[in-house]
């Protein structure tokens, strides 16, 4: 007889396992995509741009934004993995294979958000080698570098989970990305230094998170950064925090997935 | 024990529609039970509370003496489903779906594959067993419903219309699986819209209509209440004449066929008696309609005649 510790590490591994097939599987749709955009990425602003742009924080443009392209790559595929993937079980009804089984729903969601997380992991893994084929990563600080891109990983997968939840259609899922996560994405410092702004939108960037997760992978990697470490790391296990908390409750009420 | 118990349940949806009125059903232990309805009766909703798809209003739910609100997994674990509609990944294999699902009941590889092998062989799906779900058949797709449901080998099996759609054959092949089911003990509980089916296999039943039990019983019982049966005789040879029996009701339909009104209290021996001393010979002898459906459709006009 197994103990119920040993039943939940098995069905949190099932539901993480069966995530992980479905991206590889489908890996000319999760995998590919985010490799050849950032290589364009790399080409574009890094390469024909870049070199005109000169240094920026003592570094060259290349290097510079190399972080911040790995950390968008991560929030992007982290979040759609889980929207899609969770939304696509509402569809499809196979929710219910979950649902109805003796499964808790923290367990639900850790599932999901670690398959995220490791299709987020990936792709970042993914970019980061492309990234070497153009410029050189130097790791300032290993344990901020893998902290700030787990957190962030989770943080969007989080996000990812919450948005499937409510979304009612596919276009629902993809309005969050397209409107809300990819300008916050482009204005969260990937390729400035927020000194270059005015004042004024230098400080309505402070209200950006994305900023401070790049700015603190940046940190750990190159060991620049526009904002302080710490204050960064509170922000994000805040939002953790306070996500975790809205999509368990979300899940007790049976919101969006129970009638 | 009961192998479900449900108290006052209630279910009112958001549009204020009351589902479920405070019904309560008793399920024992070891039985084939059918809980039938007519369509928007309640009887999903009622299968949707048990297995946590819908949430109730008010009302208690027990699985095998173990509450379902207090302790929602170890009741969950007792309970296999076959719903209505088909809902697993079409991308996923056969074989990955029935091992995936073993898992979120907490078993381990090395116990659901052999299980899963197990179960595809005796459904008929070994060969399809790395096909993607979404190109089996309509029948292969129920069977792999029904093979799901019992991967984590559960005490309370419930099935939503499992032979919705299916041709004869495999009804009756799935028939005659769920038999062998209940006979090693698995409790089951049916809900579909052939009464043959519901007549043929389960012993016991519940009559739901507009979210209220109409009625709760035994199957024999509940056939004993006929008061008449109507029966289709086919004859050897043509009528030359019409044909009277006193006391019996009889309808020709041609000249070989005759409809007869059977009284609960007569027996069919007078009628045959009757028929031998005219010279008259039946070849063969039918039901003119399934006895619980006679009954079930009594019984759902009278709640909607007097709701």
């Amino acid at each position: 007889m197994r103990s119920q510790r040993q039943q939940h590490w098995i069905a949190f591994s099932t539901l993480f396992m069966k995530e992980t097939r479905r991206f590889l599987r489908i890996w000319p749709q999760t995998l590919l995509p985010p490799a050849i955009t950032m290589t364009l990425y790399f080409v574009i602003f890094g390469n024909l741009i870049g070199s005109r742009i000169g240094q920026m924080s003592g570094f060259d443009y290349m290097e510079y934004i190399a972080p911040g392209i790995i950390m968008m790559a991560v929030i992007n595929n982290s979040y759609t993995n889980v929207a899609s993937s969770l939304y696509s079980a509402k569809f499809q009804s196979h929710i219910e294979e979950l649902l109805i089984a003796p499964i808790p729903n923290y367990l639900i969601l850790a599932g999901y958000v670690s398959g995220g997380v490791a299709r987020g992991l990936l792709v970042g893994l993914i970019v980061t080698i492309v990234s070497l084929f153009f410029t050189t990563i130097p790791i300032q600080n290993l344990l901020i570098t893998i902290s700030m891109i787990v957190l962030s990983a989770v943080m969007f997968a989080l996000g990812g989970f919450i948005n499937a939840i409510y979304a009612k259609s596919f276009d629902e899922i993809a309005i969050i990305p397209t409107f809300i996560l990819t300008p916050l994405t482009y204005l969260g410092g990937i390729f400035y230094s927020i000194d270059l702004l005015p004042n004024f939108w230098q400080q309505a960037s402070l209200f950006n998170p994305i900023l401070y997760m790049v700015n603190a992978f940046r940190y750990g990697m190159l060991g620049v950064s526009d904002i302080p470490i710490s204050i960064a790391f509170a922000i994000i296990l805040f939002c953790i925090t306070a996500l975790t908390w809205f999509a368990l409750s979300l899940l007790s009420k049976g919101t969006g997935i129970r009638h | 024990m009961k192998a479900l118990s449900i108290q006052h349940l209630t279910k009112v949806y958001d549009n204020n529609l009351r589902a479920l009125d405070g019904i309560n059903l008793d399920v024992e232990q070891g039985d084939f039970f059918a809980l039938l309805g007519p369509n928007g009766a309640g009887k999903s909703t009622t299968i949707g509370i048990i297995t946590s798809l819908i949430t109730k209003t008010s009302g208690h739910i027990k699985i095998f003496d173990v509450d379902l609100n207090m302790y929602p997994e170890q009741a969950k674990s007792y309970l296999g489903l076959v719903p209505q509609e088909f809902n697993f990944n079409g991308f996923e294999q056969v074989k990955n779906i029935l091992v995936t699902q073993a898992g979120y009941y907490g078993i381990p590889l090395y116990e659901a594959e052999p299980r899963a092998d197990e179960l595809l062989h005796q459904l008929g799906l070994w060969d399809k067993r790395f096909t993607p779900s979404r190109a089996l058949s309509g029948g292969m797709k129920r069977r792999l419903m029904i093979a799901r449901a019992l991967v984590h080998d559960p005490k309370l099996l419930i099935l939503d219309e499992p032979t919705a759609g299916v041709d004869i054959e495999l009804r009756r092949s799935m028939w005659a699986f769920l038999e062998n089911l209940n006979a090693q003990g698995t409790t089951i509980i049916l809900t579909t819209h052939y009464l043959e089916e519901a007549e043929n296999l389960c012993r016991n039943i519940a009559i739901i209509d507009q979210g209220c039990i109409v009625e709760n019983t035994d199957m024999k019982s509940l056939l004993n209440r006929l008061d008449k049966e109507v029966f289709v005789l086919d004859l050897n040879s043509p009528l030359t004449e019409p044909i009277k029996i006193a006391g019996i009701n009889i309808t020709q339909v041609d000249n070989t066929t005759l409809e007869v009104e059977i009284e609960k209290d007569q027996l069919l021996n007078d009628l045959f008696q009757s028929l031998s001393i005219q010279g008259i010979e039946v070849s063969s002898m039918k039901n003119k309609a399934n006895r619980l459906e006679e009954l079930f459709l009594a019984l759902v006009e009278k709640t909607q005649v007097n709701p």
